[in-house]
């Protein structure tokens, strides 16, 4: 069961290669195989994600949820798709076309981009950059560009307005995600994935980072824009903000999106900080798949129970107690490491 | 030289049509805002969205026959509506109401300001993110409409006051079900601090927001919590007793600072001196007829009368004039959700588009009594 995929994956790597294939195109093919596995993985949990959401922000409110539509109400959410699909896809006629078709696609992008360095299990990582966390970084901020772009493409007040709290709230929440981040990548001594996840071998990073993990916490929700930090949909306030004009399918890839990033996220904070897919017993990708889920009912916990933050206080509590403080720990952090060599030089 | 100097760096101010199709306006206002970024310069409320004509309406009505119709005004008090209606009536043709029956009214009212309140903060933490909270509050408030369904058979527009008295008797399932109400609502009262007032954001988002002072308030003629929010210890019930309120003993909740964060709290405060009042109306509630004896056709004598009740949202008026018909000459209404929402643009001035959201919620006005 361990090596289940790992096995899988090179049963067909030696299947390319036993075609006579040269190697170039067998990476290539190999490649391409990751990306459909990827995809998949993330599409079916997408669509258990939002009948999870559905459920839990159900039974937190005293309510059922969805459950009609198949036992217990699981085939909700496949229908709902299918709705989608068959929506009409009206784009406005004051709309910039090309921003506006563009910008449904281009979120989808770093949101399947982030996956590469995502480590599923032991030895399941698509792509083991040496540059691992950095990449994860750098890709998922280029999803800002999308939320703009739909909000401006919309030609829209609304999605203007909140296209314009997306920049400013995920620019500035950046800062700090990758400042906790940076914490690890101190004790790891390493970008790369694996390393990061070799490293806990012993003790999780959450035991050692707290202060970081915590503030990754919160960034991270921020740059999901989820709730509390939810200012650049707030429903209530921009009826949808950047998606106001986006019906059908389009809209639905945002939507998409965002469990998409969810997932993701919670991905990288599993690996970071919780140990990555290692864990007695069970095999190393159940306990990766078990690790994510607890992030994510943490993530919906948070959206169920908060109401939302004010954009003066969200930006504030950025800049005034988020950053000093990542960069606090980033200090007390170095300074530990070096106190921790010292104690090791005088001992041997 | 600073960046707004600069002749190159040009800002123009945004305006923005908020409504009538908006997630928070309740229903259909509509406001046309004048930004400045995300900071409010400019507000004007159209109105007018949902204008049925109730006044008019009731001139072709007989005295009775309009009783359903303030049920329509203010659909989340319908109780209430009714209760100012037929009491200004009663008070026109000088009819003695039965003791059980102003009992049974009291404890209407009572479950309908509660009701109207459970409407408000919910709605309240839905417009500011808060989805749980609101489920809360309609949890409670189903409670109150099945007991509304008991009585008079419908659960928003209950139909249930008459021109001496009341409807129906109270069913006998109808007080066991109230006392496991008033049973479940201090459990319910706990949770409600927990998950919204006790919380830092909602906290944060409400204190001094929305903040006017008294002297406008009171020159907007504003009453009601929003009023006795701002320091004015002014409820009808204590003031100028309509029914039987001057035999119940309850506190009138006043706060000071006036601001949305106290628009909240006042509420919960009022209704648990509501529960006070049921508490003692059950308590004395006696047996005896449920309606006076009225004439069968009801023609008031020449004249006219204003009679206003302490409403949910503030003093609800009904000024009848009899020209000794069956119809009424002329009805006014002075509902308090009309006068409430003129305060609005000039509380919302120099604030943050989502703070306008919270005042707005705050501020509780319903459109079908705002346009009636």
């Amino acid at each position: 069961m361990e090596n289940l995929f790992v096995n899988i994956s090179g049963a067909l790597r030696g299947w390319f290669t036993g075609m006579g294939l040269p190697p170039m195109a067998v990476e290539a093919i190999m490649a391409l195989v990751f990306l459909v596995a990827i995809l998949a993985f993330v599409l079916l949990n997408v669509v258990y994600l939002v009948y999870l959401e559905r459920k839990l922000s159900a039974y937190m409110q005293q309510r059922l949820g969805p459950n009609r539509v198949g036992p217990r109400g699981l085939f909700q959410t496949l229908l709902d798709v299918l709705k989608l699909f068959g929506k009409e896809d009206i784009i406005p006629n004051a709309a910039d076309r090309w921003v506006f078709r563009l910008a449904a696609i281009l979120v989808m992008v770093p949101a399947i981009m982030a996956f590469a360095v995502v480590p599923f299990g032991q030895g399941m990582i698509a792509v083991d950059l040496n540059i691992g966390i950095f990449y994860f970084v750098a890709v998922s901020s280029t999803a800002t560009i999308a939320f703009l772009m739909a909000g401006w493409g919309s030609n829209n007040k609304w999605a203007l307005l909140g296209g314009m709290r997306t920049v400013a709230q995920m620019v500035s929440y950046e800062l700090p995600m990758v400042l906790s981040l940076l914490g690890v990548v101190m004790l790891a001594g390493s970008l790369r994935i694996s390393d990061i996840m070799a490293a806990q071998k012993t003790v999780w990073f959450v035991v050692l980072q707290p202060v970081a993990f915590l503030i990754y916490l919160v960034a991270s929700t921020a740059e999901l824009n989820r709730q509390p930090f939810d200012l650049p949909e707030g429903e209530q306030e921009l009826t949808a903000g950047p998606f106001t004009e986006y019906s059908g399918m389009r809209y639905a890839l945002f939507f998409l999106a965002e469990y998409t990033n969810m997932i993701a996220v919670s991905a990288i904070a599993a690996t970071l900080f919780l140990g990555g897919p290692q864990g007695p017993w069970l095999p190393s990708w159940l306990w990766f798949v078990i690790k994510v889920y607890v992030m994510i009912g943490i993530y919906m916990w948070f959206r169920w129970t908060f109401p939302r933050i004010r954009m003066d206080h969200l930006l504030a509590f950025n800049w005034k107690f988020l950053v000093p403080l990542s960069l606090a720990n980033v200090l007390v952090t170095g300074i530990g490491l070096e106190i921790y060599k010292w104690f090791q030089t005088i001992r041997w | 030289m600073s960046l707004a100097d600069d002749k190159f760096l040009r800002t123009e101010e945004l305006t923005l049509n908020m409504g009538p199709q908006h997630p928070s306006t309740h229903g259909v206002y509509r406001a046309i805002l004048t930004l400045d970024g995300e900071y409010i310069k400019g507000m004007e409320n159209v109105i007018g969205y949902l204008h049925r004509g109730m006044e008019k309406l009731a001139e072709a009505r007989t005295y009775p026959q309009f009783i359903p119709y303030p049920d329509r005004l203010d659909y989340a008090a319908g109780m209430l509506n009714e209760l100012g209606y037929v009491q200004a009536v009663e008070k026109l043709m000088g009819i003695e109401v039965p003791e059980r029956a102003e009992y049974i009214r009291i404890i209407m009212a009572e479950l309908q300001r509660m009701a109207s309140h459970m409407v408000m903060l919910g709605s309240y933490a839905l417009d500011l993110g808060g989805y749980t909270p609101w489920m809360y509050f309609f949890r409670d408030r189903e409670k109150i409409l099945d007991l509304f369904e008991m009585a008079s058979g419908a659960r928003m527009t209950p139909c249930y006051m008459r021109i001496g008295g009341v409807a129906e008797d109270l069913p006998p399932e109808f007080l066991p079900q109230l006392r496991k109400f008033m049973d479940s609502m201090p459990a319910s009262f706990e949770e409600y601090d927990n998950i919204v007032t006790g919380n830092e954001i909602f906290i944060a988002r409400t204190k001094g927001v929305g903040v006017l002072p008294v002297e406008k308030l009171l020159s907007y003629g504003v009453t009601g919590p929003n009023l006795r929010a701002a320091g004015v210890d002014y409820d009808l019930r204590k003031v100028a007793p309509y029914g039987i309120y001057d035999r119940f003993e309850f506190d009138v909740p006043v706060y000071e600072n006036g601001d949305c964060f106290d628009r909240f709290v006042i509420r919960i405060a009022e209704m648990k001196q509501s529960l006070r009042i049921l508490e003692q109306a059950i308590k004395d509630l006696p047996e005896g007829p449920i309606k006076a004896k009225v004439p069968r056709v009801i023609k008031p004598p020449k004249g006219e009368v204003y009679h206003q009740i302490e409403g949910s949202k503030g003093v609800l008026g009904y000024y009848v004039v009899s020209d000794e018909t069956n119809k009424p000459y002329r009805l006014h209404i002075h509902g308090p959700s009309f006068i409430n929402l003129g305060a609005l643009p000039d509380m919302c001035m120099d604030l943050t588009l989502q703070d306008v959201i919270a005042t707005i919620a705050s501020i509780d006005f319903i459109l079908g009594e705002v346009d009636r």
